[in-house]
């Protein structure tokens, strides 16, 4: 369980998360959806203590992320940015072998190994493993980025934009690893995400920002609502069930 | 190439160099040398491989560290004004401290060298617009500043001829008693191996570094300690090597890719191989007199890195 308990935050003066209290459920996927600059990114960055709040608790199973040694959080929250950032020429093996960084400190053993082969079949990289990530496509390296993610084997798994720039056939892939991840290896996975259908249709929670405020929170169905959606984006949207699916119409 | 390539070459380099030179000493004679030879052999020859080995392998290495912490395949101790910082360090502790030894007179340099090094990083976070060829740039105006402070401080105590030998480097005067600060390098090497996960983690970003834990700022100002201090002895005992730190670790990743655990050996082996090669033929192309090491590495390297430039145009990255 994430406790997020009157967060502040601010850049040069500017507020960007305001007074936010939440708490995230275990084993169940946790989308944050609001406009651009809603706070998002800043309050997951947050939670995995990649910049610092200004004021609040933010802990993590009872405990305080700030009281936290930064290698024990490592094994127990992971977050992956945006991460078409990265340049370097490695492989896909040898970037999933660093998800074991914080167990092994860069020597890696055979149970090392064995997580980083489990990660690799995990997510079907096995015949690319030993190709460099920049041979590879968009969706292949997010899915490299993902195993190493699986391969630091944290219960907590923070994911901003995932399917940014894939189409969408590799975003339903992506989704559906994440539904896999929480449904057969029990993690907690939170996600921001801009596409409102794909947070309704796949996740269990919904966390709606906006100006650095929670306007809603609660179950998929619950936050996927015509009026909370006219609150947050300030457009009428229009929901349609589909096979049991609240499918939201914005076009 | 493999390892194993790389050093038998080393090696046959390594006997070559030892048996080039005006005063004549040829392999044959190994066994039974003169007390003559058997002294140029000690005084002069093996301190000048040496010096040619450690200096090829670390500032080869310091280059890779720096490209990887800066995450810019073109930051080098040429182009970020380490070089210049080392140099200008030196004629301080002439200036100050007259009777400064080599040891002291490294200590000042390695503090200038870190400071400056330090100074182009802080102002790589400053700088917004991160084309990688426009950091160099910036770099080395950097640089050029630092060194006219070093002409200026010359021409006022009237050092220029001095600093101007170690603009260029130079392995002609090295002989034993004037050199042997330059194995501090080796132990600092060994460390940069042992931090070679390290270093690759932390030249994916300091977010991907804090999401595994890793102590990011820490482990960036032990590598700039790293660079400055092997740049700093290296400047001291043979001078300027320029693009050394810039060509060899680009053609290392090219094949070997970025991961320091593959590349640091592969980049100290080829970083020595270039400096022998260049060194030899300095020595014969005009023998018996020489060229100094950073005239023909100036030449070969620049040759080089411009191939290199190309390259990287053809294939986009």
């Amino acid at each position: 369980m994430v406790d997020i308990k009157n967060v502040f935050k601010s850049f040069n003066q500017k507020k960007v998360i305001e007074d936010v209290s939440l708490t995230i459920e275990k084993g169940k996927i946790t989308s944050f959806i609001g406009p651009n600059g809603a706070g998002k990114s800043t309050l997951i960055s947050m939670v995995s203590r990649l910049i610092a709040k200004d004021n609040g608790d933010i802990s993590i199973d009872g405990k305080d992320i700030m009281q936290t040694k930064s290698n024990e959080l490592a094994k127990k929250i992971s977050i992956l940015k945006q991460s078409n950032s990265i340049n370097l020429k490695l492989t896909v093996r040898e970037l999933v072998s660093f998800g074991r960084f914080p167990y092994s400190q860069g020597k890696l053993n055979d149970y090392d190994w064995e997580k980083v082969d489990e990660a690799i079949d995990y997510m079907e990289l096995r015949d690319m493993q030993d190709k460099f990530l920049d041979q590879l496509s968009g969706g292949q390296r997010q899915r490299a980025h993902i195993a190493m993610v699986i391969a630091q084997d944290t219960e907590y798994i923070l994911l901003d934009e995932p399917l940014n720039n894939l189409d969408m056939r590799h975003s339903v892939q992506i989704m559906k690893t994440l539904r896999n991840l929480v449904d057969e290896l029990g993690k907690t996975v939170l996600i921001v995400i801009h596409d409102i259908n794909f947070a309704s249709c796949y996740s269990d929670n919904i966390v709606a920002l906006k100006d650095g405020k929670v306007v809603k929170q609660g179950r998929a169905c619950d936050v996927i609502d015509k009026c909370v959606l006219k609150d947050i984006y300030d457009m009428d949207i229009d929901i349609k069930d589909i096979d049991n699916k609240r499918i939201c119409v914005y076009f | 190439m493999k390892i194993r390539y790389l050093t038998i070459i080393l090696i046959i380099l390594s006997f070559a160099s030892i048996f080039v030179g005006v005063s004549n000493v040829s392999p044959l004679d190994i066994f039974q040398l003169t007390e003559e030879q058997a002294k140029v052999l000690m005084v002069s020859r093996v301190p000048r491989l040496l010096s040619i080995l450690i200096a090829g392998m670390s500032m080869s290495i310091c280059g890779l560290i720096m490209q990887q912490l800066s995450r810019n395949k073109f930051v080098s101790p040429t182009t970020a004004g380490t070089l210049d910082s080392a140099r200008l360090g030196i004629l301080v502790s002439m200036v100050l401290f007259t009777s400064a030894n080599p040891f002291e007179k490294m200590l000042v340099s390695f503090a200038f060298a870190l400071l400056g090094t330090f100074a182009f990083m802080k102002i790589l976070e400053k700088v917004k617009f991160k084309d990688a060829i426009f950091i160099p740039l910036i770099g080395l105006m950097f640089g050029n500043i630092v060194s006219s402070m070093s002409t200026f401080i010359a021409y006022r105590y009237d050092l220029i001829q001095n600093i101007s030998s170690w603009m260029q480097g130079d392995f002609s005067m090295i002989m034993t008693g004037n050199y042997e600060l330059m194995f501090v390098s080796i132990p600092i090497l060994i460390i940069a191996f042992f931090y070679a996960n390290k270093f690759t983690i932390a030249g994916m970003g300091e977010d991907f570094s804090k999401n595994l834990g890793l102590n990011y700022r820490q482990v960036v100002n032990l590598g700039l300690i790293i660079v400055a201090l092997v740049t700093a002895s290296v400047v001291l005992a043979v001078g300027m090597i320029p693009f050394l730190g810039l060509i060899i670790p680009n053609i290392v990743t090219i094949y070997q890719g970025d991961h320091l655990k593959k590349s640091l050996l592969h980049t100290a082996l080829l970083g020595a191989i270039f400096v022998l090669i260049c060194d030899i033929i300095g020595r014969i192309i005009i023998y018996p007199y020489e060229i100094p090491i950073s005239l023909t590495v100036g030449v070969i390297g620049s040759g080089l890195f411009i191939y290199l430039l190309f390259r990287r145009k053809k294939y986009g990255i």
